[in-house]
């Protein structure tokens, strides 16, 4: 893994891609990392264009820039990509772009312009199925490890549990693992 | 004149020793004198409850005292004004319903009080 | 011992005053500065400190009640940011005069207008002439060991002045970093209980705090309060060396980074100073010999040993997070100030920078750098990063 590893987040607001900033970052700090998880604030209004960052590393992180070259680009929503530049900064040779939807990698691609590697998984599809509302937040991490090994599902399970079990219930906690599971087998190159 | 404190020697901030208002003798800015007549006065306490310093010092007399048309007046019952603090703003010479209270240019109080 | 935790800086300002164990606290929300309060409630609801808060219907409300719970003798604390700080002035310009030691973190915040909730300095910067101590931190763990200083030099019986510890809007505040948390019981030992010498809830000794001085005593109370706030500055040292023996760390004036060589160095507070050491670090890989000075304690400002620190550095950019407007800006002046006493002065740029929240990238502070390292300075004009023209 790169010395400083860079996850940004493009979302809507209420789509809990600042909770999945933070459980990734847990992850990575339970498994001894030293991470930065920072979400950029607008005006906080249910469905505006949000992103949120994360940095992991074996150093201790000092900078407090945003994230302007990313490893890996997360989009729970496509139509932010009309407005807003999310593939601005990643690499075509070393970048990964994974996104929110039931459409396959090549249409990504084209409506994007991004060239590099390109991953999908229908999050929302799983989250609707599973609790009847509109967070992919937990199964695009689900999809990001699978790509990226950057944490183990094993701590991201652990961390999701901690995270939501006092505020959700077992239930609830119980179906975001089945989320995060199904979306660990389903994610599409 | 007392000589005031330098920075070093003050308490801290502007804490101060509690009631030091005691301490700042008021009566000096009077030049008018309420002269107090106790055999007008029927101890109404009207002085007492409108004097803005609390000039006006009362005690409580079980044998009585003397004052309006010779009567005895008994339990709270004023005394002499505290001259160390009052500034003779004259509020009770104008509230007293008896007019047991005149108000006398401080230089010919202290002549007649010589 | 201690514990590793991700915690925001808000969140590491709460696990302060959750071991710092206030009796009072008297706060209102306000952006970004709520987090604090909101997590600092969690621990007085669930019982984990014995705190006592006040909810109050302003800011200007929340600092007369944190005044009067510490003038009663209690441990108050109150936490604010930009507008909420702009309302209660009235009553933290009084906070001093009274040598109430309280104790408030600051989510600095650009003040309006126009509105804006994002970071910058100009809501403490204009504080600092009435009199607080005012810390700057870089980062979530600077927040958390900068507040268990502060209630230590705020306390202390040479000191008895305020103190506001910062850190910037939500880039810390609301950014998940790792922050080592030390014991409970060593913390906890470190601070200490409040012990005022006087206080007003002690009938058996009563005293008068804050009556009316005229000329005749004004002058010489202002005086004392000056006298307090040089002890701070020795009082910092003596608390860090204190604080080291638990935490391991030094807590100078201000941190030098690769300044001994350096033929060019920045001088900025809080969270950019650590973009601009990794700034440094790749330009010195480069074999550019450039350094950082990021000063800590503001108030009282370290001017002697700044100007040792930057004597031989031939030129010096500073970067202020807000504008004096019509003046120098307020780090830029205190380093000009502080330079003014050398025979050969170096040279000087002020750069404003990240004025409502704009961000700062490495690759500006590289050109500064650049620009510094060139010589080209003017230094009775300042710059503006990342300002569109």
């Amino acid at each position: 893994m790169k010395e400083v590893y860079e996850v940004r987040m493009h979302a809507r607001a209420g789509q809990g891609a600042k909770s999945g900033s933070q459980l990734l970052a847990e992850a990575a700090f339970k498994q001894g990392k030293w991470i930065q998880s920072f979400p950029e604030y607008g005006s906080e209004r249910r469905g505006a264009p949000t992103v949120s960052y994360t940095r992991i590393s074996d150093k201790q992180l000092r900078t407090h820039e945003p994230i302007v070259n990313p490893d890996v680009v997360l989009v729970f929503d496509l139509g932010i990509a009309k407005t807003v530049p999310v593939t601005k900064g990643l690499s075509e040779e070393t970048g990964i772009l994974i996104v929110n939807t039931n459409k396959s990698p090549e249409y990504i691609k084209k409506v994007t312009g991004f060239n590099g590697k390109v991953y999908t998984l229908d999050a929302t599809g799983i989250s609707l199925k599973l609790l009847g509302i509109d967070a992919p937040n937990v199964p695009m991490l689900g999809a990001l490890i699978k790509v990226t090994d950057v944490v183990s599902l094993e701590t991201l399970e652990t961390v999701i549990k901690e995270h939501f079990l006092a505020k959700l219930g077992e239930e609830k906690v119980n179906k975001n693992i089945e989320g995060l599971k199904k979306a660990y087998e389903e994610v599409t190159k | 004149m007392s000589e005031k404190k330098g920075w070093r020697e003050l308490m801290r901030g502007s804490d101060l020793p509690p009631a030091s208002s005691l301490e700042y003798k008021t009566g000096s800015w009077r030049t008018l004198r309420p002269i107090w007549d106790p055999n007008k006065c029927t101890h109404c306490m009207i002085c007492v409850a409108y004097c803005p310093d609390m000039a006006i010092p009362v005690t409580k007399s079980e044998e009585g005292v003397k004052g309006f048309n010779g009567r005895v007046f008994k339990g709270t019952v004023r005394l002499e004004t505290n001259f160390d603090y009052c500034k003779g703003c004259g509020i009770c010479a104008q509230e007293c319903p008896t007019h047991a209270i005149k108000m006398v240019r401080e230089e010919e109080a202290e002549e007649a009080s010589k | 011992m201690s514990t590793l935790k991700p915690l925001t800086g808000a969140q590491a300002a709460a696990e302060a005053m959750r071991q710092i164990n206030p009796d009072v606290v008297a706060a209102y929300p306000i952006t970004p500065q709520t987090p604090i309060v909101e997590q600092f409630a969690q621990f007085v609801a669930n019982g984990i400190v014995d705190t006592k808060t006040i909810p109050v219907e302003s800011e200007h409300s929340a600092m007369s009640a944190t005044v009067g719970a510490s003038a009663a003798g209690a441990r108050a604390m109150c936490a604010t940011s930009s507008q909420g700080l702009a309302l209660m002035w009235e009553v933290v310009a009084a906070v001093p005069g009274l040598r109430l030691p309280i104790v408030m973190p600051i989510v600095d915040r650009a003040l309006s207008a126009p509105i804006n909730i994002h970071c910058d300095h100009s809501d403490v910067m204009g504080t600092a002439t009435i009199g607080w101590i005012q810390i700057f931190s870089e980062n979530a763990q600077e927040v958390y060991e900068n507040m268990l200083l502060a209630v230590k030099i705020a306390e202390d019986k040479d000191v008895l002045l305020p103190a506001m510890v910062m850190q910037d809007g939500f880039i810390i505040s609301h950014g998940v970093e790792n922050v080592e948390v030390f014991d409970d019981d060593k913390v906890k030992a470190f601070v200490g209980e409040r012990n005022p010498d006087r206080y007003l809830l002690d009938v058996d000794h009563p005293y008068t705090i804050g009556p009316l001085a005229l000329p005749d005593y004004y002058f010489e109370i202002k005086r004392q309060q000056e006298e307090a706030m040089k002890n701070a500055k020795r009082v910092y040292i003596e608390a860090g060396k204190e604080l080291s023996k638990i935490t391991g760390k030094t807590y100078p004036y201000f941190e030098s980074y690769k300044l001994d060589d350096a033929e060019a160095a920045i001088v900025v507070l809080s969270s950019t100073a650590g973009t601009a050491k990794d700034t440094v670090d790749k330009m010195r890989a480069e074999g550019k010999k450039v350094g950082l000075l990021k000063p800590k304690l503001f108030r009282p400002f370290p001017y002697k040993e700044v100007r040792e620190a930057l004597k031989n550095i031939p030129v010096i950019g500073v970067l202020d997070r807000s504008i004096a407007f019509g003046a120098y800006a307020p780090l830029y002046a205190e380093i000009r100030n502080a330079l003014f006493e050398l025979d050969k002065r170096p040279k000087l740029q002020s750069y404003i920078f990240g004025l409502g929240g704009k961000d700062i990238f490495k690759s500006q502070i590289e050109k500064a750098f650049d620009e510094l390292l060139s010589g080209d300075v003017t230094p009775e004009e300042e710059r503006y990063i990342g300002l569109r023209g």
